[in-house]
């Protein structure tokens, strides 16, 4: 079976008002149908401008990058993006009106329809009392929460998640993680998932692709990632080994 | 090694018939002060009275009538129709100087969004134009346009057009990077990117800039008015007031001034207000 996702030999550079910066060099990896695919990287890595080039906000000056076999050329409704920003949501549009938007925008969905399904899946990710609220009456963690239904809604092909819960207090972030994977045992979407946590990484992929910094090269992949569990300690030594892989270069460098 | 203790406390749990005061009910008192509509009104009956006491102790009709020869000048002149027909004049024109502004304010901030000459052309124009005064173009105006309300009209353009697209300009600068490209996932593009994303998320500016470009097109065209009054047969507010200066109708000078006053309240305090709670103050954005 192709791959839903093939990134084949990527690098990205971008200009600021005097340099051009290589974020990531010859970046390849492919995310299959129903993949937690985390990048995980230090900062500096790479690791969100990549997100962004998948997203189809940036062209990669080498390589190339398909999804279902289509050429990623512009941004796109086939990969919702979810931010880590809270202002993601458009503050003029109530709960319900947000996860409605892009259905109505890419005429997915006759008004309706659209409203059954954002219903649906606010009902999900358990928002159903504040569905007529404006997005400035919740809390972060809510409107993270609105906008991974939003993204849900559109049923894209994969969904791209910039560190979504970065911004969140430690008690709602781990509420989130549960949340998520819980909505994944339920639909099975394919996700991109940012983080530079190795913990949260761990939680949350199934296979993970390690960036190393300056600039953003794989270091590793680690697959079957959901084998390991944190009651037996194995999550524990997984989040070692991949600590040592990260820092191991930092070492010999000083 | 020791482990740590849990010590479990009874203080959450509200003692029956001594429920913890989670709300209090607001007096009267306290309700109506906290609406500002309330508080400005008490502050315009304030400015009344003392406008009543200091016209009464000085005694001059001639130079300051009382509050309430004004009032009543006002009454009579607007029963007999003169006030409303010469407000009517002012705002008929203004209507048209302030939309063919606001026309051509949305022309030129959307071309300064989509292309980098067409900021530059905005940047220098407003530069330029902005602190230039609406009527000090008017002799120019008279010479181009005549002795009518085309001359009116272009200098409310002026007046209105720099501070609306320069607010609204730097209002869609400041439009966030997330919702830019939330906008742009959903392969929004051109004018409805504009319009369901860029003009919602800088609505706040460009409302301030809309009141703005209102109170400056308002003064700038009593102050036309009083430069050269009547057009075909029917002069505004301005003319109004500078027609009762030669008759020496005092009170009526004032009462023409209040009017000017009311209105420019009314469009304040009513719509422009309205339109805020209706929007960014609903939405959060603004407070």
């Amino acid at each position: 079976m192709a791959a839903l996702l093939d990134v084949n030999g990527v690098t990205l550079r971008y200009k600021t008002s005097s340099v051009v910066v290589t974020a990531t060099e010859k970046v390849s990896f492919s995310v299959d149908r129903s993949d937690r695919f985390v990048l995980l990287g230090p900062s500096g890595c790479g690791k969100s401008t990549l997100l962004k080039a998948v997203g189809g906000y940036l062209k990669p000056s080498e390589g190339r990058m398909r999804i279902q076999g289509r050429e990623i050329s512009e941004p796109g409704a086939d990969r919702m993006m979810i931010f880590q920003e809270f202002d993601q949501l458009l503050p003029w549009k109530t709960v319900l009106e947000n996860v409605m938007f892009p259905l109505l925008m890419t005429r997915r969905l006759p008004r309706k329809e659209a409203g059954q399904r954002a219903r649906a899946y606010l009902e999900k990710v358990g928002l159903t009392r504040v569905v007529d609220s404006y997005p400035h009456t919740l809390s972060g963690g809510m409107k993270q929460r609105v906008a991974i239904a939003r993204g849900m809604a559109m049923e894209p092909d994969i969904l791209l998640m910039d560190e979504p819960f970065a911004a969140l207090d430690a008690l709602t972030r781990r509420t989130c993680q549960d949340e998520l994977l819980q909505l994944w045992e339920e639909t099975k979407f394919t996700v991109l998932f940012v983080t530079h946590s190795i913990a949260e990484a761990i939680k949350i992929g199934n296979r993970i692709l390690l960036l190393s910094p300056h600039p953003g090269r794989v270091k590793a992949e680690i697959v079957d990632v959901d084998r390991v569990s944190g009651d037996d300690g194995s999550a524990g030594r997984l989040e070692q080994q991949i600590h040592d892989l990260l820092f191991a270069d930092r070492a010999t460098a000083h | 090694m020791g482990e740590a203790r849990i010590l479990l406390r009874s203080d959450a749990v509200a003692a029956p018939g001594d429920p913890a005061e989670v709300e209090r009910k607001l007096g009267v008192a306290e309700l109506l002060w906290n609406d500002g509509f309330v508080r400005k009104a008490a502050i315009i009956v304030l400015l009344a009275a003392l406008w009543e006491a200091y016209g009464t102790w000085l005694d001059n009709p001639l130079l300051f009538p009382t509050f309430h020869d004004t009032v009543v000048t006002m009454f009579d002149r607007t029963r007999d129709g003169t006030i409303p027909l010469r407000a009517w004049a002012s705002l008929k024109v203004l209507f048209m100087g302030y939309g063919a502004g606001i026309v051509l304010a949305a022309v030129f901030t959307i071309l300064a969004i989509s292309t980098r000459i067409g900021t530059d052309f905005l940047e220098t124009v407003t530069a330029m134009f902005n602190p230039l005064p609406a009527i000090a173009l008017l002799p120019l105006a008279l010479i181009w346009f005549g002795l009518g309300n085309g001359s009116l009209v272009f200098v409310l353009v002026h007046s209105v057009l720099w501070p609306v697209a320069l607010n609204t300009h730097s209002g869609f600068k400041s439009v966030s990077n997330t919702l830019r490209m939330v906008g742009r996932n959903y392969g929004l593009r051109g004018l409805p990117y504009v319009a369901r994303i860029l003009i919602p998320a800088a609505f706040g500016s460009i409302l301030t800039g809309l009141k703005i470009g209102w109170a400056f097109a308002w003064r700038t065209l009593i102050a036309a008015e009083l430069v050269f009054g009547v057009s075909s047969g029917q002069g505004g507010l301005g003319w109004f007031i500078f027609e009762n200066r030669n008759l020496l109708d005092i009170p009526a000078v004032f009462a023409g001034l209040l009017t000017v006053i009311v209105i420019g309240l009314i469009v304040e305090n009513g719509i422009f207000r309205t339109i805020e709670r209706a929007t960014v103050q609903k939405w959060g954005t603004q407070s």
